[in-house]
């Protein structure tokens, strides 16, 4: 198991990562931060966390979004959902959707699919903790990367407690 | 986590962690219903027959729904309509039908038991929408969905179902989940309506007074008596059933504390209930309706085909 980004360097990288966010958007007007469920939703905690450091006083919105019912390959296998919660309304809003791994695309999709049966935001962004770019299957860049790495395809890079790891390829 | 199931065919073959995952998934799909498109393209390259045998409106309308929110395609099948008319067996109706690459059967029939013939026969997911008088599986399910979301949790709650249990599927499907999932279960009706050994068979208690049922219990799922299901006299008049277990603002009033009145529909209003009952913020009967689609959605979902 190879170690992508350790406890203190994934800090760190969040750390940037809210840092470029609260300079872009210093007031957080019409802005509203999405977790992608499951990984996305917990590295989308800690960026608003740090953003809230950044920013005191100023109102945040923060929603975690589920994928389970708009994934593409629902028929290979039958996932049980997680939670949704994005109790604003996004019509003509910013979205920052916020996920943990981007590798090909297809999670970005499926939430871009799921986003929209809520509104019609203005703009939505991409934040992502690991880009690994040379896999995209779908035209889907992100805007903001913690770091980006080189990996194979049947290299399997995770979350695990509060790490970033490369699990050894099936 | 997945099904320990192919078939939703009764409560019976359904172990707790099962009940907990539908359960669960309805949430969500419950969620999905306030959106303002209120709909998942989940299973969009799957269709669905409603194979109705027997007449219904709630249940027939609260699967289509379902399947449409879950943007399945369905075809519709009422037996009056069709070609079960003219003769044709229930295994030719539905192979015909498979033939035609249909993915799920949702059937209801007043035989007990089609359900699990059919599923012996053909390779299509089924799930019962009642068979006769033995269950009606997604109904109990959208109860304890309901009971959950008013008072919390399944676990130790007094639930009493009120009426005719000896005809009604929507009471054996209650008594095997609340059982399953650890609540505490009373049936109480005229003992013409009850059967003899429920409680050594399904460990409910059994009671005849419906006062004093009414004191023990935190919900009270009322029923209907069925009326075309009995072929023998087994109380006098409506009037005489309805003086002594039909629901009225003055006896819920009398009790010590507000309890949950259900009702799976169709209500006869002056007979099991009272209008003042049904329409009371103590009644989540409408609730139960909007539920019922969530559940179902989560019903076919879960059981939607897989091809790994």
């Amino acid at each position: 198991m190879q170690v992508l980004l350790s406890t203190h360097q994934l800090t760190e990288t969040v750390i940037a990562l809210a840092a470029q966010l609260a300079k872009k958007y210093p007031e957080l007007k019409d802005v509203i931060f999405v977790g992608i469920q499951q990984g996305g939703a917990i590295i989308g905690n800690d960026i608003v966390a740090e953003i809230v450091k950044l920013l005191p006083g100023k109102n945040i919105h923060y929603g975690q979004l589920d994928i389970t019912f708009y994934r593409d390959d629902i028929r290979k296998e039958i996932l049980a959902p997680d939670k949704m919660n994005l109790p604003f309304a996004i019509e003509n809003k910013r979205i920052i959707l916020i996920d943990d791994v981007l590798f090909t695309g297809r999670t970005i999709k499926a939430a871009l699919d799921a986003l929209l049966d809520y509104g019609r935001p203005a703009k939505v962004e991409l934040c992502v903790l690991v880009d690994r770019k040379e896999h995209r299957q779908f035209p889907i860049q992100p805007d903001y990367v913690g770091i980006s790495v080189e990996t194979t395809k049947s290299d399997k890079v995770k979350l695990v407690n509060k790490e970033v790891v490369v699990l050894a390829s099936e | 986590m997945q099904l320990s199931t192919r078939h939703l065919l009764g409560i019976k073959n359904l172990n707790k962690e099962d009940i907990s995952l539908i359960l669960s998934t309805a949430e969500q799909f419950k969620e999905v219903l306030q959106r303002p498109v209120k709909k998942v393209p989940s299973l969009r390259d799957v269709t669905i027959v409603n194979l109705f045998y027997e007449n219904s409106t709630r249940t027939r309308f609260s699967f289509e729904l379902a399947e449409k929110r879950l943007s399945a395609d369905t075809i519709n099948f009422a037996a009056s309509s069709s070609s079960a008319a003219k003769g044709e067996t229930l295994l030719d109706t539905v192979n015909n039908i498979l033939s035609m690459k249909v993915d799920m059967v949702v059937m209801r029939h007043s035989a007990s038991g089609a359900p699990h013939f059919l599923a012996q026969h053909i390779p299509a997911a089924i799930i019962n929408a009642g068979d006769g008088i033995n269950e009606h599986p997604t109904q109990a399910l959208l109860d304890a969905f309901s009971i959950k979301e008013k008072t919390g949790g399944l676990e130790k709650r007094k639930v009493a179902i009120i009426g005719d249990i000896m005809h009604s599927r929507v009471a054996q499907s209650n008594i095997y989940l609340l059982k399953k999932m650890g609540a505490e279960v009373t049936v109480c009706g005229p003992p013409t309506l009850i059967p003899k050994y429920i409680s050594e068979a399904l460990g409910v208690n059994v009671s005849y007074n419906l006062k004093e049922t009414l004191e023990w219990c935190d919900v009270a799922n009322v029923l209907r008596i069925q009326l075309e299901r009995q072929n023998q006299v087994l109380f006098s008049s409506l009037r005489e059933y309805s003086l002594a277990f039909g629901i009225n603002r003055k006896l819920l009033d009398s009790l010590n504390k507000e309890i949950v009145i259900m009702h799976p529909g169709p209500i006869n209003r002056g007979v099991e209930l009272d209008s003042d009952v049904a329409d009371s913020k103590q009644s989540i009967i409408l609730q139960q309706v909007e539920n019922g689609v969530a559940v179902r959605m989560a019903v076919l979902y879960l059981l939607s085909p897989q091809t790994p």
